[in-house]
């Protein structure tokens, strides 16, 4: 529903275009779209004052490199200053010299502690081998020890708690692990309101009892501006060491990951990414100013597709595309490139602007496969002109790449279908539908998405 | 004056506004510092750009020149875009017949506990109310609301956990209809608005109630008052999905804000009908815009309260 960044960028930096350096004025003009970016992610409308400022200072003046347009340069300074914000560097757990580590977890109500307990509990005791208790000192919600209860027997760590208060479960629960060999506790607290002076109280006892090694702040990605107030109170209240971010899972660009980062300055450890008890992941702060930006992985993309692109080939292509003599031996190295770059599934999931049902889809690299054999079973004359193909050569092409002549025919119309594409695409003037569809990084006219390795023919999605 | 109340919290930021506003001309600086505000509301930049020009049109109509009269200007235009959509905010619940409500939203946004409060004013009110567990995906959420029934002694229908929650829904409602009951209150799972199967599960929680002909009465999108603008695309995608009714807003007292369902209102046209300012269940209290623009901006005395 927002417009990418890039998008947005994509006015201004035609006008750019071609200049060697970045006047204050262009600046100027970039950082409101900046801001309007990072506020409709939800970040803190003082923090997105900061960032600005600290990225109008890095790009008035910054010398547009060469292999980029002002446009990509000024959204790698911007991505650039978002990974620093979010901590550049990826944290990690403490781990108590005397054990049991205790670990425990805080958070206003609905923010997805009782889940983040039991994911962080699988983690530690399946892929680190640690020997996990879990807590629950959650005894205002009714069943949420049930609920802890069962989480725990799914991800077969035992749950300790007993009716009394939250103080003594905890304090009750390290004697327990002591005893029973446990080396890391995980305590579930109750969900509370940073403006609620007896229950952040009571917070600060529970901390103040068993001493814990991290205090994580669990916070929803969808929270909004008030996610500075959230973190200022439980950073004021508890010792808090790291923050986990939970239903990252939806499309909330999640700018509160920022505001509480800038905020608090402990790290970000760990993404809640959906629904199932495996979906916890170590938090990636790249990925996450992507997220915030709205650009999906757009500098991963055009990274890889620096690193796999033979310039001087695709010049060639695009040349003979122009006039009309785009083959099918030009299509194979262009597919070949692309491939390059990785599975076509998750290529698509970097592109900006692609619709979730095909994000979602399944995409069978086995298509390109299979188009690559056909391809491969032609001889050079059929490859540079497919018209000579005729049911004896369908027949024998099909043979060699182990298809069917079914199969031939359709790459052999699919390619036709493209040959037209690519020729509408590269008069100038005539962006159509398409164009507006994909939305094309920034700084990109239609004519370098023509030279894009293989983007012709995408294989079909199913 | 309750929603006023317990929103004092949430004037902070208009509090502080309030106070630098004193005696200041209208110029841009003071325009900007009127955004940021409204922006820390969580109104989202469309509705904060909208609300600021009307402000600025209307202080130029009425020839005011100094900072005093923004927060009022600023009051009356909240109320008046929250009342522009002449949203009716009633709950629909006819006695001596079955009233189906159903309550959706994403994880955590506080469905289940308003449940219960809704069961709570409704027994209140001399109406009969039966529970509907057709959260059958989070471990212990049936007994979450069961803890709730046995408080109130109020019915609970539930079914396996990991069962279909169409099934339940569909029970609850024979079961209101046997036994003459006013209120079914349908407590969903939680569920991202973007997971497709999940929302496509609602569709057909949807579609087992209407088989009885004119039962379902509410469908109540639950939104936590901390949302960001995310708000504005879970509202879309379940109106979308199974036609959102109206929008009971939760955890207000704890927060700053609630302005996204300003735009909720004007880009959706669906009405908020209730808001949660508190633990308690008469704390779930009917939204009222002016109540809301007043809780919102703050008045004289409130200067500066944090």
């Amino acid at each position: 529903m927002f417009e990418a960044l890039s998008d947005r960028f994509d006015g201004i930096f035609k006008r750019l275009r071609g200049r060697g350096k970045l006047t204050p004025a262009d600046v100027d003009e970039v950082a409101r779209e900046i801001r309007l970016a990072l506020l409709e992610a939800d970040v803190n409308v003082r923090v997105v004052k900061q960032v600005i400022a600290r990225i109008k200072e890095r790009a008035v003046g910054a010398d547009v490199a060469q292999s980029l347009n002002p446009g990509q340069q000024v959204i790698k300074i911007v991505h650039e200053e978002l990974v620093t914000a979010l901590g550049g560097t990826a944290g990690r757990l403490h781990t108590a010299s005397k054990p049991p580590t205790v670990i425990v977890l805080a958070g206003l109500q609905g923010s997805g502690k009782t889940t983040v307990a039991a994911k962080l509990a699988r983690l530690l005791e399946h892929d680190q081998g640690k020997r996990v208790l879990l807590v629950g000192a959650d005894l205002q919600r009714p069943a949420a020890v049930d609920q802890l209860r069962v989480l725990g027997e799914r991800v077969g760590v035992p749950v300790f708690s007993e009716p009394t208060d939250p103080v003594s479960v905890a304090r009750t629960a390290v004697a327990e692990a002591e005893r029973t060999g446990r080396t890391t506790v995980i305590v579930d607290t109750a969900g509370r309101l940073q403006i609620d002076d007896a229950l952040m109280t009571e917070l600060a006892a529970v901390t103040d009892a068993v001493t814990p090694d991290d205090v994580l702040l669990v916070v929803d990605a969808m929270t909004g501006q008030e996610a500075v107030a959230v973190a200022e109170s439980f950073a004021g209240t508890v010792p808090l060491s790291g923050v986990v971010l939970t239903k990252l899972d939806g499309d909330a660009r999640g700018g509160a990951a920022l505001s509480v980062k800038e905020v608090t300055g402990v790290p970000i450890l760990f993404a809640g990414v959906g629904e199932k008890l495996e979906d916890l992941e170590v938090f990636h702060p790249d990925r996450m100013a992507s997220r915030i930006l709205g650009m999906g992985d757009v500098l991963t993309l055009i990274e890889k597709a620096e690193a796999a692109f033979d310039a001087d080939e695709a010049a060639k292509a695009q040349e003979r595309l122009l006039e009309g003599r785009f083959t099918l031996e030009d299509f194979l190295d262009q597919m070949r490139q692309m491939r390059k770059m990785g599975p076509l599934s998750s290529i698509v999931g970097m592109l900006p602007g692609v619709p979730k049902e095909m994000r979602n889809a399944e995409i069978d690299d086995g298509e390109l496969s299979r188009v690559e054999a056909i391809i491969c079973s032609m001889t050079p004359a059929e490859r540079r002109d497919p018209a000579v193909i005729n049911g004896s050569r369908r027949s024998r092409i099909a043979a060699g790449s182990g298809t069917t002549t079914a199969q031939v025919n359709a790459l052999l119309k699919q390619f036709k279908m493209v040959q037209q594409m690519m020729r509408s695409l590269t008069k100038p003037g005539k962006k159509g539908k398409r164009g507006r569809r994909m939305q094309l990084p920034p700084g990109m006219t239609p004519d370098q998405l023509g030279a894009m390795p293989g983007m012709p023919g995408l294989p079909p999605v199913r | 004056m309750k929603l006023r109340g317990r929103l004092k919290r949430s004037r902070a930021p208009f509090a502080g506004m309030r106070a630098r506003m004193r005696a200041r001309r209208l110029d841009d600086e003071v325009w900007d510092e009127l955004e940021e505000t409204l922006l820390l509301a969580d109104t989202g930049l469309d509705t904060a750009t909208t609300l600021v020009d009307a402000v600025k049109a209307r202080a130029v109509a009425e020839g005011v020149d100094d900072g005093d009269a923004v927060p009022e200007l600023l009051e009356r235009e909240i109320t008046a875009a929250l009342e522009a959509t002449h949203a009716d905010r009633a709950l629909d619940l006819e006695a001596g017949r079955p009233n189906v409500w159903l309550l959706v939203g994403v994880n955590g946004s506080g469905k289940t506990t308003t449940a219960a409060k809704l069961a709570t004013q409704a027994l209140a009110d001399g109406h009969s109310v039966l529970l509907a567990a057709a959260d059958t995906f989070r471990a212990a959420a049936a007994d979450q609301l069961e803890a709730w029934g046995d408080r109130l002694g109020v019915e609970v229908i539930r079914g396996q956990e990991g069962g279909d929650p169409g099934a339940v829904a569909f029970d609850a409602v024979q079961a209101a209809g046997a036994r003459g009951i006013d209120l079914v209150l349908v407590d969903t799972a939680g569920r991202l608005h973007t997971k497709v199967n999940l929302m496509a599960e609602l569709e057909k929680v949807r579609r087992v109630v209407e088989r009885t002909p004119d039962v379902l009465r509410e469908v109540l999108l639950v939104l936590d008052a901390t949302t960001g603008q995310n708000g504005l695309a879970q509202a879309r995608e379940f109106t979308d999905a199974i036609g959102v009714t109206g929008v009971v807003l939760t955890k207000l007292d704890g927060s700053a804000k609630g302005g996204v369902v300003m735009a909720i209102e004007r880009t959706l046209g669906v009405p908020v009908k209730l808001v949660g300012v508190g633990e308690s269940a008469d704390d779930l209290v009917a939204f009222d815009p002016d109540e809301f623009a007043a809780a919102l901006v703050g008045r004289d005395g409130d200067d500066g309260a944090t």
